[in-house]
């Protein structure tokens, strides 16, 4: 026979130290910096410490007892999972960020750093999470003893005996105890992460599927036929055919719905999922893809719920059975010893790992923020002579495992008999539901205050005390059972479970409903009521805008005093351990860019520095009142803290707008830039002009004057010479005047003072009378002239004059540099498109490409300037090109010499200078 | 950060279609003595409910990376 005592406990033993061994290595693996839990698999295989014995062994007997009804505590985790990416995220970076370790360091950071808050939160984390405890050892104390009675199958288990010593459940706990503190309690960590542990939690999520997946497929297809024979044979039992609905009661669904949101708040803010989903998270990733990993898991999980639950009542009956231990007594009604013992190890490990890290967490909890607070008070003078303070928080830190433990088991024996397993888990759920609007509020509401979050929490608490605690107590004759029928001094009204007359919910959302209507109120109408301090101002900025003010980024300081790093470093080791203290401080020098310790200065950075590492090892509240024990603090004020925030936003808010106006300067500069160019430009422009002008003027000034001064000089002339030189003068004048004249034309075409005397014009007109008025220099040059111009031509609206003078200019030009006796000149005027197109076309040399622009530039004169004689002003082209620029047209030259001769010019109008009375007509 | 704050959303548009799904008065719609292939009608809808919404989380936490 398989199933004996020895054999039984041996297994146990035998599993702890797989566990234990897993543990190691994974701590082993840590140090070395190899992590073997760095996976999102890893991870949500931990987070199934969320199922404990309640879900193995307690899920089948909720079934039995109701159907359906077990599974919203799976469902609220599934739903709320899918918030993660927003809240846990939340949670987790702040977490990161100010080195938090603990539900109660949270709660207490945020508001203030508040050591009452954070003891307060200790204080129900323990009272609220000892049922729970109660639970996993009642859970593994009844397996135990259903198992040893084998080879009978025992009903339920026999109640514990009268002496403690002999009893199973006091042994076990008290091995669990040990086996927490090796677990747990080591060494001392500054981040509080234990990784062998999160190994070995996760395997035991595995075991624990394992084992309850065996039983079921054992119970579905071993002793039935599948699923639908299980449910076709239970559905010939009126009792169990009532099962497979739920009643349709607005109470059932009331209750459906509080255990929903129950179970979203606990697989949150329970301890220990706070310690493996925040605290040993090393990588947000990893959160990421829990979102679906975890909830995959808790599906599987209770896939056979409802088969081995069908089954066992089909087996045994409903009345006089524990219908809890359907897991463990179907293998062994049917001498499935091996089955019975992995079931017995499946229920070990769910027990294990719940016990394990909710201790560890407690613990820590009871350490920092109840213990520790408190001694820094009591015995400050004491505490300060020690230089080396770990071992006292690591003894705190044992003894809280030893004493919590102690305390689930007195629960277990006073009141835990009266009750299933789901019953007294959901007790503990409701009591971490009362941290849900502190912490909520607090991630995303500025103006919760701590004495807000102090009251919803004392109301909440108390509302749970009276509703759930205490009438637990009163079921299995702690209390008189009066105080569940009459209420307190026997005032109907204050019933606990019916308060102010409410019935006709159970117990839990009855409780649920109270406790909440009193925290959140208390928390919205004192944070409403009160005004918060400095300090408050600032944590409850820096955790509500924790994604603005990133991690490791300079935020604003709060920070105003002085102190001595040696007495920081002195502080951090006397928590830490010395060697741990240096070699931390040196990474922080190391970061800071300083070469050693001994060059650190003593800045709001380093006392942040140091605080955050106390934090790691005794809770923020602690480390504060530690550090300010060392250093010469300024108290900020609110008002100054305010300023503060408010400077690090306008801060933010200027170096946007910096950024905008450097980009503005700088398009400015490359404006400006490319206007100064150009400015250089024209005034080179300028300055040439001058010169020209000045040059141009003076050719025939000289010329006039050195004709009139030998008329002076020879009055005795001869009468030929005399008229010569004479009418060099006059002609030297005419060209000085037509010089003047353009040079002034020029000035005002391009200042754009030009008088424009637009009227109807009749082009061919205009080019018949600039024909005229150039018809003796081409008598001159002995030089052809040709007209094509079409029969009709609308009128259009231009200054006649100007057109005269621009195709003067072209054909003065076009004369003076055709061969004398056979040049040959031809104008044309055709409509391209609706355009009107002037050409004036020559057979003279033509002008090479390179120079065809310049020829348009002021004072360039066409043929080679160096022998040849100045033949014009060099103003016509510039000026003519003006004009026919000021009417939106335009005016080119033509030309390739070295395949034909000539150059034509051409200049086009627009078709909207076109009177239009005649495109009209 | 736009892309995971649209995925952000999109898990939290499945929280409520979960949260409908998983409450009165949907859940009363499939509360009747039916079985489906011999399994309570029920307990059928719960359970394929809610690995649809696990199928659904995952496809769109997963699909990012691709």
């Amino acid at each position: 026979m398989l199933l004996q005592l020895p054999v039984i406990i041996g297994a146990a033993f035998v599993y702890l130290a797989v566990l234990f061994a897993i543990a190691y290595y994974g701590d082993k693996r840590a140090d070395a910096g190899r992590s073997i839990i760095s996976h999102p698999l890893v991870y949500s295989l931990s987070l199934g410490v969320y199922c404990t014995t309640w879900t193995f062994y307690g899920s089948v007997g909720r079934a039995a007892a109701s159907g359906i009804g077990f599974l919203p505590v799976y469902l609220g985790p599934t739903l709320v999972a899918a918030l993660w990416g927003t809240i846990m995220l939340k949670m987790l970076r702040v977490s990161k960020t100010y080195r938090i370790t603990s539900i109660a360091d949270l709660i207490g950071s945020r508001y203030g750093k508040s050591q009452l808050l954070a003891g307060l939160v200790s204080l129900i984390a323990v009272i609220g999470v000892v049922p729970y405890i109660a639970l996993q050892l009642k859970a593994i104390a009844n397996s135990f003893s259903i198992l040893t009675a084998y080879p009978e199958t025992l009903a339920r288990a026999e109640p514990a005996s009268g002496m403690i010593f002999t009893d199973s459940g006091f042994l076990i706990t008290l091995m669990l105890a040990a086996f927490t503190i090796v677990f747990g309690t080591r060494h001392l960590d500054a981040t509080e992460r234990h990784e062998g542990m999160v190994a070995a939690v996760a395997f035991e999520s595995v075991v624990k599927l394992v084992a309850f997946s065996a039983v079921g497929v054992f119970v579905t297809w071993g002793i039935y036929d599948g699923f639908d024979d299980i449910f076709r044979r239970a559905s010939e039992v009126p009792a169990l055919f009532a099962l497979m609905t739920s009643r349709d009661t607005a109470a059932t669904y009331g209750s459906w719905t509080a255990l929903t949101l129950l179970s979203m708040s606990a697989v949150m803010f329970l301890p220990r999922q706070f310690q493996i989903t925040v605290v040993e998270n090393v990588d947000e990733n990893h959160l990421r893809r829990a979102i679906w990993m975890f909830p995959a898991y808790l599906l599987a999980i209770n896939i056979f719920v409802l088969p081995i639950a069908f089954g066992g009542l089909i087996e045994f009956g409903k009345q006089g059975t524990d219908t809890d231990m359907f897991v463990l007594t179907l293998p062994m009604s049917r001498d499935q010893q091996w089955l019975a013992l992995l079931a017995f190890v499946g229920g070990l490990s769910a027990g294990t790992g719940m016990i394990i890290v909710e201790t560890i967490a407690l613990s820590t909890m009871v350490c920092n923020d109840l213990v520790m607070p408190l001694l820094l008070r009591l015995r400050m003078q004491a505490l300060e002579r020690r230089s080396d303070l770990t071992w006292l928080l690591l003894g705190i830190r044992r003894f809280s495992i030893v004493s919590i433990l102690l305390l689930g088991y007195l629960y277990f024996r006073l009141a835990g008999e009266a009750y299933a397993l789901v019953s007294i888990g959901l007790i503990s759920f409701s009591a971490v539901a009362q941290f849900a609007p502190a912490i909520i509020g607090g991630l995303y509401w500025k103006g919760a205050t701590r004495r807000g979050a102090v009251a919803g929490l004392m109301a909440g608490f108390i509302v749970w005390t009276y509703t759930l605690l205490l009438p637990s107590f009163a079921r299995s004759g702690w209390l008189p059972q009066e105080f569940l029928t009459q209420g307190v001094f026997g005032i109907e009204l204050l019933r606990p479970q019916q308060l102010f007359g409410l019935a006709g919910l159970d117990a839990i959302t009855h409780a649920l409903f109270w406790s909440m209507a009193c925290n959140i109120g208390a928390l919205i109408g004192f944070s409403l009521l009160g005004r918060e301090d400095a300090r408050e101002a600032t944590q409850a900025e820096l955790f509500v805008d924790v994604f603005k003010h990133g991690s490791g980024v300079a935020g604003p300081s709060f920070w105003r005093g002085s102190a001595q790093v040696g007495d920081l470093i002195t502080l951090v080791g006397r928590f830490l351990g010395v060697e741990r203290a240096r070699r931390a401080f040196e990474r922080y020098a190391a970061r800071r860019g300083n070469i050693g310790v001994d060059q650190l200065r003593a800045d709001a950075d380093l006392v942040h520095f140091t605080e955050t590492q106390l934090a790691g090892a005794i809770g923020s509240a602690s480390a504060r009142v530690m550090v300010a024990s060392v250093v010469k603090e300024e108290a900020l004020g609110l008002d100054e803290v305010m300023n503060i925030l408010d400077e690090a936003s306008q801060v933010r808010a200027y170096s946007q707008q910096l950024e905008q106006k450097s980009r503005e300067l700088e398009q400015a500069t490359t404006e400006l830039r490319a206007a100064n160019e150009r400015l250089t430009d024209l005034d080179r422009l300028k300055d040439d002009f001058m010169s020209s002008v000045t040059h141009e003027l003076r050719t025939p000034l000289t010329s006039i004057r050195a004709f009139s001064e030998i008329l002076v000089d020879n009055p005795e002339m001869e009468e030929d010479q005399r008229q010569e030189f004479l009418s060099i003068i006059t002609k030297e004048t005419v060209r000085l005047t037509r010089l003047v004249n353009q040079v002034l034309d020029m000035a005002k075409l391009e200042s754009g003072r030009t008088d424009w005397r637009d009227e109807r014009t009749d082009l061919r007109e205009v080019i018949e009378q600039a024909v005229a008025a150039t018809s003796q220099l081409f008598k001159d040059r002995g030089a052809a002239i040709e007209l094509v111009l079409p029969d009709e031509l609308p009128g259009v609206m231009i200054d006649g004059d100007r057109f005269v003078q621009v195709l003067v200019n072209l054909l003065g030009n076009a004369v003076k540099f055709v061969n004398p006796g056979s040049g040959h000149v031809k104008v044309s005027l055709t409509r391209d498109d609706a355009d009107i197109v002037v050409e004036v076309a020559d057979n003279g040399p033509g002008i090479l490409a390179e120079d065809q622009p310049k020829i348009f530039e002021k004072f360039r004169q066409g043929g080679d300037s160096l022998t040849g004689k100045p033949q014009g002003t060099g103003l016509g082209l510039p000026i003519s090109r003006q004009i026919v620029e000021h009417y939106g047209g335009r005016l080119w030259v033509e030309s390739a010499p070295e395949r034909e001769p000539g150059a034509r010019f051409i200049f086009r109008l627009p078709s909207s200078l076109i009177a239009l009375e005649e495109e009209a007509a | 950060m736009t892309r995971s704050k649209l995925t952000a959303q999109r898990l939290a548009a499945l929280f409520l279609a979960g949260w409908m799904a998983f409450n009165y008065p949907l859940l009363s719609l499939f509360n009747l003595p039916a079985r489906v292939l011999g399994v309570p009608l029920l307990y059928v809808y719960v359970f394929a409910a809610w690995g649809l919404l696990i199928a659904l989380t995952a496809w769109l936490v997963e699909r990012r990376k691709d």
